[in-house]
């Protein structure tokens, strides 16, 4: 098995003017694991996650993604990840059908094994009725599944999930974990930012962001154990205040 | 190319589901070319004008009936006072007044001059001019056509239009016509499509994809450069079919023009798309920084020799003058490239500029 960890991060910084989103981050995450990325909204969550993505570049720090340098091999490394953002990006005027056949086309996936993994995901999904149905006139849950399915219908290394779940009722929220809980028994590396507490339990390692800096990286369980928390909630709030009064 | 094969399919799936749009795209050329054509004319037909004869003599006579035969006006009404005119005016219906003074065919027979006062409706100041003009000349001629007995000698001016014997308005549209539809479509549709993409917040998806900057840049115009193509061919055809609008010149030639201007205003398109977000900041820009100057600075409309000297620096900042130029130039001189290289190489920096632009405008957004 490759013990090799499949992304790299030393020293990120992220710096837009003045203004410093990411302040010298450095994680390493495992091939497989379900990394859970939290923070409140503007702690630089997405700012990171971009930035892994190949979206954006990062100030300084050395970043390796799936094997491969951020700053020279960004196109091999968008060839082996997957991203699905927190607006659930399908076309709205475009069938379900062809939403997934886009998707697969852009990643290079020949028109045989289009055929084959669009008829797979559809049987899965129990879509194949509604195959035909334009985007807009499906519910947000089925959207947000089949944002999903078609971030990972290239078979990626990894796939970068962010806040995949928000504004989905909670029992629609733990279905979604459960796609996510099979995607990684395939041998898919998760990486996901949430500011939803409840779902750092689901995964197997998080780091917690505030104000730009990594304040805490373990398992949810060592983390709770730590800072004596009944659960993640009072983790992060323990968290937060004590950046808080730092600053003060 | 496998991928970029499917992003274009979806683009095209994109513009036929919307078949409203695209109806609209159709539809207008051929409402606007019919309109323009047929109801925005400067030719005067039975104009109706009013008579206020205080001589009422044979030569008064005779010139009203010079008037009424023709063709270009109606005798609506005789009047007897002053102060009919007025009145006859603001009724609205009357669009010129002759008042021919008393003893008008005596005096002229004895002083050789005599008044004869032509009132316009210059509410209309267009109209007023040219009516004014027209019944001058009938009178000239009347004038001349009495004195060719007594003075021998006289000259007669032969004229001729070229390119454009009838003076028919439509000969001027077609090429405004296609400036303005090819701008629309290439420049508001691409720019609409792309920030589309970035409201959605697909954009995202598309950069963190294998598909490359480049490739989807291309693949957002491609259908676009398609689409707009057959628009001007069916611009061309209907002016030719329905106006007898003439290709005088090669019809490659033509063509190429139009494809240059379409990629210059896709560029733009482009363009407006980087510095924008939102679909409706990117309608507005499209609309007013490049649909106002397209009718009003391009003498489309009006002729840019006419124009204060800032609006004409401003036309020749802006490319549809050119491209209007250019095609006029082939569809009714029949000129060659040898003419109109100028406009030519003129389209192309433009081009070449906004794609430049564009280009530093991505990189930046990027980083």
């Amino acid at each position: 098995m490759n013990q090799q960890p499949i992304i790299i991060v030393k020293d990120l910084v992220k710096k837009f003017g003045s203004f410093v989103a990411n302040d010298h981050l450095t994680f390493k995450v495992k091939r497989g694991e379900i990394f859970g990325f939290l923070g409140a909204n503007g702690a630089g969550k997405t700012t990171a996650i971009r930035i892994l993505c190949g979206l954006s570049f990062p100030t300084s720090g050395e970043l390796s993604v799936a094997g491969y340098n951020v700053y020279t091999q960004r196109e091999k490394i968008k060839q082996n990840i997957g991203y699905m953002s927190q607006k659930f990006s399908l076309y709205d005027d475009l069938t379900i059908f062809e939403n997934i056949r886009f998707y697969a086309a852009i990643y290079g996936l020949s028109k045989k094994e289009i055929d084959r993994r669009t008829d797979i995901l559809m049987k899965k999904l129990g879509l194949e009725e509604a195959k035909k149905k334009l985007i807009r006139d499906i519910p947000l849950g089925w959207k947000q599944k089949l944002a999903f399915s078609v971030a990972i219908i290239h078979d990626p290394k990894i796939v970068f999930l962010d806040e995949p779940t928000g504004g989905v009722d909670p029992i629609t929220r733990r279905q979604f974990w459960d796609m996510i809980y099979e995607a990684a028994r395939n041998g898919i590396t998760v990486f996901v930012t949430t500011h939803y507490m409840d779902e750092a339990e689901y995964c197997d390692r998080v780091s917690i962001m505030v104000d730009g800096r990594i304040a805490a990286l373990d398992t949810p369980v060592a983390l709770r154990e730590k800072y004596h928390a009944k659960n993640m909630n009072e983790v992060f709030l323990q968290l937060a205040r004590a950046q808080k009064t730092e600053v003060l | 190319m496998k991928r970029f094969r499917g992003f274009v399919v979806k683009e095209f799936l994109h513009i036929f589901r919307d078949y409203r749009t695209l109806l609209i795209l159709f539809g207008m050329p051929v409402i606007q070319l019919i309109l323009f054509g047929f109801v925005i004319t400067n030719e005067i037909k039975d104009a109706r004008f009013a008579v206020l004869d205080l001589s009422k003599d044979e030569t008064t006579r005779q010139i009203t009936e010079k008037l009424t035969s023709s063709g270009y006006f109606r005798l609506d009404r005789n009047l007897n006072t002053y102060n009919e005119i007025e009145e006859a005016f603001r009724e609205g219906e009357i669009q010129l007044v002759v008042v021919y003074e008393p003893d008008f065919a005596r005096r002229l027979e004895r002083d050789h001059v005599a008044n004869v006062q032509l009132i316009g409706d210059a509410s209309d100041p267009n109209t007023a001019n040219i009516l004014v003009n027209y019944a001058s000349g009938i009178l000239t001629n009347y004038l001349l056509s009495m004195n060719a007995e007594v003075i021998p000698m006289k000259i007669v001016p032969e004229t001729r239009m070229m390119y454009n014997q009838e003076l028919k308005g439509v000969f001027m549209f077609v090429p405004g016509l296609m400036a303005m539809l090819l701008m629309l479509i290439s420049a508001l549709m691409t720019s609409l499509s792309i920030t589309r993409e970035k409201e959605l917040g697909t954009m995202e998806l598309l950069l963190a994809s294998p598909l490359r900057p480049m490739q989807i840049v291309v693949g957002k115009v491609f259908p676009y450069v398609f689409l707009a193509f057959i628009n001007a061919c069916i611009i061309i055809l209907l002016g030719w079919a329905v106006f007898g609008v003439p290709v005088r010149g090669s019809v490659g030639l033509l063509l190429f023009e139009s494809f240059l201007f379409i990629s210059m205003a896709l560029s733009l398109g482009i363009l407006i798309s980087c510095v924008t977000n939102s679909q409706q900041l990117a309608m507005m820009i499209s609309l007013v920084a490049l649909m106002l100057p397209t009718i009003l600075l391009s003498g489309f409309i009006f002729p840019v020799e006419n124009m204060p000297m800032v609006l004409q620096w401003l036309c020749h900042i802006m490319p549809p003058m050119y491209f209007i130029t250019a095609i006029k130039s082939i569809m009714l001189k029949g000129n060659g490239l040898f003419f109109i290289w100028k406009e030519t190489l003129i389209l192309i920096g433009f081009t070449l500029f906004f794609i430049l632009m564009s280009v530093k405008k991505f990189k930046i957004r990027l980083s």
